[in-house]
C-alpha cells in the first residue's frame, strides 16, 4: 500500500472516538429516504399498487352505473369510500410482505449488526406505506370528485373525520402488518400467505359488495377487524345521511369506528412487540 | 505493503484484549456446534479462524457478533457481553455476514452513504468506496453487481463506521486474485491503524498472509492455535530433501537439510539432478489437524 494510503489511515485514527450517536429520528428520517426510494424503484410493484384500487374503482362504476333505489346515492359512490379503506389498509399488506422480505433477505440481520436504533427501521417503514396510502388515497379521490360524482365535503367536520379515521386506520393497519410479517416461514411465501386473507377481507368488509348485502355472520367476523369500520368512517365522509339507510345499523355509528379502531393500534403495538423476530427461522 | 511491527510481549501487557472467550459452547437440537472454545484477541491483531465446513466458525463469529444466543461459556468482546449489546458497543463495531443479499435497488454510493448516518464518526463515504475497489461502480445498482463486487460492498459497510473491531466471515469468497489482493492490502491498511480484525477464511493463503495469530477449528472445538509459521509444529517439523538419482526420485526427511544438502552436493560433485528443500505448508498441516480431528 501507498505512503499517502497510510497517512490517511493515520489521520483516520485521530479523529476516532469523538461524536455523539445520531438520533433514532435523525436515522429514522434517512430510513424513510431510502426505504421510499427502494419502494419507487421496484416499479412493477409500485405502479400495481397505485394502479389496483383504481382500475377496482373503474371496472366496478362501469358494471353498477346505477343508484341504490331512493337514496340518491351511486355505486361508485360507494366503492370510492371502500377503496380508499382498502388503499389505506395496503399498509397491513406492503408491511406484512416487506419486512416478511427484509428478515429473508438479510436486511434485518445487517442492520440489527449497526448501531441503527429499532424505532429507526420502523420510522422509515411508517413514513413509507403513509406516503404510499396518502398518494392512493389522492388519486382516489381526485378521480372520484372528476368522474363519478363524489360529493366533496363542504363541510370541516366530515373532513376532521375523514383525517382521523384515515390515521387510525393506517397505525392500526400498520401494526397489524408489522406483527402478520413474522406469519409467513419465508420471504417467498410471504405474498401468497397475505394476500389471500387481505382480499377475502375486502370482500367481507363491504369493499366490492355492499354490507347490508352480506349475510349477518359474515358481517359479524368482519365487525372483529379494521377494514370494515374505515370503510363505514369513509362512507360517513362522503355519502353523509343519504347513505344512511344503506348501512346494516342505519347509522354510522362513529363512536364504535373509532373504538375499534383505537383498539386495533393498541393490539397492534403489544402483537408487535411480543412477536416481532428480527432474525428468520434459519438464525440460531 | 507497510510492514506491521510484530507484536512484543511489552505490547501484550500493555495492550488490552479484544476479545475474550471461556469455555463457549451452543447445540443445536442434536446438533454440537460449537463445543468449548477459549479464545484471546488482543487489540489491533488480526485473528484469523480456519476450519472445515460446519466446524462452527460462523456460529462462534456470530455470537461474538451478539447475533446468536449461547449455551454456556463467558464472552467479552471489547469490554462488553454480546448478550446484551447497546448502540455505543455496535458503533464500535463493523460487521461483514457470511450471506447477504438486501438493497438490491440503490446505489452502492446511496448504500454506503446511508449506513454512515448510522455511526457517530463514519469515514468518507466515497473514500470507503474507492478503498473497496468499486469507484466504477459507484453509480450502479447494488442488483446489478457481480457476486465479488457485490461482496465489496458488504466490506464497504463493515468498516464505513470506522470499527476498532472487525468481524470478517469469509469476507474474500468470490474474488478475483486482484480483488483479493487489494482486499489484503486494505486489511493490512486497517490492522496498521491498530483496528482488530477477526476473520474466517478457507483460504490458506489468505490467513498466512494476513493474520499474526490462527485458530483451527474442527467439529465445533480449536484442534490448534498459533503463528501461521509454526502452526501445530510447522518450524520443527522435518524437511524434506528430494532428488533424482539414476532415474529414481529419493527422498530424505531430515532435521538438518542443509548437511544432506552438503553431502549430495559431494557426492554428485556439484549439481544435484532436480534438487528440491521443502517444508510442509500451512495447507499439509492444517489437513493434517482436520483429518486428525475428524478421526477422533
Ligand atoms: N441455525 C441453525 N440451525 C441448526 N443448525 C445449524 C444452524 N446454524 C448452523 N448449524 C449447524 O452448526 C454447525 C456449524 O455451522 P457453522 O455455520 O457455524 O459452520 P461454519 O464453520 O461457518 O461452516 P462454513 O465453512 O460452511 O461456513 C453445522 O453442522 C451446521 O449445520
Ligand atoms: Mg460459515
Amino acid at each position: 500500500m501507498s505512503e499517502s494510503t497510510t497517512a490517511a489511515v493515520t489521520a483516520d485514527t485521530a479523529r476516532r472516538g469523538g461524536g455523539e450517536l445520531p438520533s433514532a429520528l435523525r436515522i429514522g428520517w434517512a430510513r424513510a429516504v431510502v426505504e421510499t426510494k427502494m419502494f419507487f424503484r421496484e416499479k412493477d410493484s409500485a405502479i400495481f399498487i397505485f394502479a389496483f384500487p383504481i382500475i377496482m374503482l373503474i371496472i366496478f362504476g362501469t358494471i353498477f352505473s346505477g343508484q341504490f333505489e331512493g337514496t340518491g346515492v351511486t355505486v361508485s359512490q360507494v366503492y370510492v369510500a371502500g377503496l380508499l379503506g382498502a388503499g389505506v389498509m395496503t399498509a397491513f399488506q406492503s408491511l406484512a410482505i416487506g419486512i416478511a422480505v427484509d428478515r429473508e433477505d438479510g436486511t434485518l440481520k445487517r442492520l440489527a449488526g449497526t448501531p441503527l436504533p429499532r424505532s429507526s427501521y420502523f420510522i422509515g417503514k411508517a413514513a413509507q406505506v403513509l406516503l404510499s396510502s396518502a398518494i392512493q388515497a389522492v388519486l382516489l379521490l381526485a378521480i372520484g370528485f372528476a368522474f363519478y360524482d363524489l360529493p366533496v365535503p363542504a363541510d370541516a367536520g366530515r373532513w376532521m373525520t375523514f383525517a382521523w379515521v384515515a390515521l387510525l386506520g393506517i397505525n392500526g393497519s400498520a401494526l397489524l402488518g408489522v406483527a402478520a410479517s413474522s406469519l409467513p416461514r419465508s420471504g417467498r411465501s410471504a405474498a401468497a400467505v397475505v394476500t389471500m386473507p387481505f382480499v377475502v377481507l375486502q370482500f367481507i368488509s363491504g369493499v366490492y359488495i355492499p354490507i347490508s348485502t352480506l349475510p349477518e355472520w359474515l358481517v359479524r367476523i368482519a365487525s372483529f377487524f379494521p377494514l370494515k369500520w374505515m370503510c363505514q368512517g369513509f362512507r360517513s365522509v362522503f355519502l353523509g345521511d343519504a347513505g344512511l339507510s344503506l348501512e346494516v345499523a342505519k347509522s354510522y355509528e362513529l363512536d364504535r369506528v373509532a373504538l375499534v379502531l383505537g383498539a386495533w393500534v393498541l393490539g397492534g403495538l403489544v402483537l408487535c412487540l411480543t412477536t416481532f423476530r428480527w432474525k428468520s427461522r434459519r438464525d440460531g | 505493503m507497510v510492514p506491521r511491527r510484530p507484536y512484543t510481549d511489552d505490547d501484550r501487557s500493555m495492550t488490552q484484549t479484544a476479545v475474550k472467550v471461556r469455555g463457549l459452547a451452543k447445540r443445536y437440537g442434536d446438533v454440537r456446534a460449537v463445543g468449548g472454545i477459549d479464545l484471546d484477541i488482543r487489540q489491533g491483531e488480526v485473528f484469523a479462524i480456519l476450519g472445515p465446513n460446519g466446524a462452527g466458525k460462523s456460529t462462534t463469529v456470530e455470537i461474538l457478533e451478539g447475533y446468536r444466543t449461547r449455551d454456556a461459556g463467558e464472552v467479552s468482546v471489547l469490554g462488553t457481553d454480546p448478550g446484551r449489546p447497546t448502540r455505543a458497543w455496535r458503533a464500535r463495531l463493523g460487521i461483514v455476514l457470511q450471506t447477504a443479499n438486501d438493497a438490491a435497488e440503490l446505489t452502492v454510493r446511496e448504500t454506503v452513504r446511508h449506513f454512515a448516518t448510522y455511526y457517530p464518526d463514519p469515514r468518507d463515504p466515497d473514500e470507503v468506496i474507492a478503498r473497496v475497489g468499486l469507484e466504477e461502480k459507484a453509480g450502479s445498482r447494488i442488483r446489478q453487481l457481480s457476486g465479488g463486487q457485490r461482496r465489496r460492498v458488504d466490506v464497504a459497510l463493515g468498516i464505513i463506521g470506522r470499527p476498532e473491531l472487525i468481524f470478517l466471515d469469509e469476507p474474500t469468497t468470490g474474488f478475483d486474485p486482484e480483488a483479493r489482493r487489494r482486499f489484503w492490502e486494505l486489511i493490512d491498511s486497517l490492522a496498521h491503524d491498530g483496528t482488530t480484525i477477526l476473520l474466517t477464511t478457507h483460504y490458506l493463503d489468505e490467513a498466512e498472509a494476513l493474520a499474526d495469530r490462527v485458530a483451527v477449528i474442527a467439529r465445533g472445538r480449536i484442534a490448534a492455535e498459533g503463528e501461521p509459521a509454526t502452526l501445530g509444529g510447522r518450524a520443527a517439523a522435518k524437511a524434506t530433501v528430494a532428488w533424482a538419482e539414476d532415474g529414481v526420485r529419493r527422498t530424505v526427511k531430515t532435521d538438518e537439510p542443509t548437511r544432506t544438502v552438503a553431502e549430495l552436493s559431494r557426492r554428485f560433485d556439484g549439481e544435484i539432478p532436480e534438487l528440491t528443500v521443502t517444508r510442509p505448508t500451512l495447507e499439509d498441516i492444517y489437513l493434517d489437524l482436520v483429518q486428525g480431528a475428524t478421526h477422533e
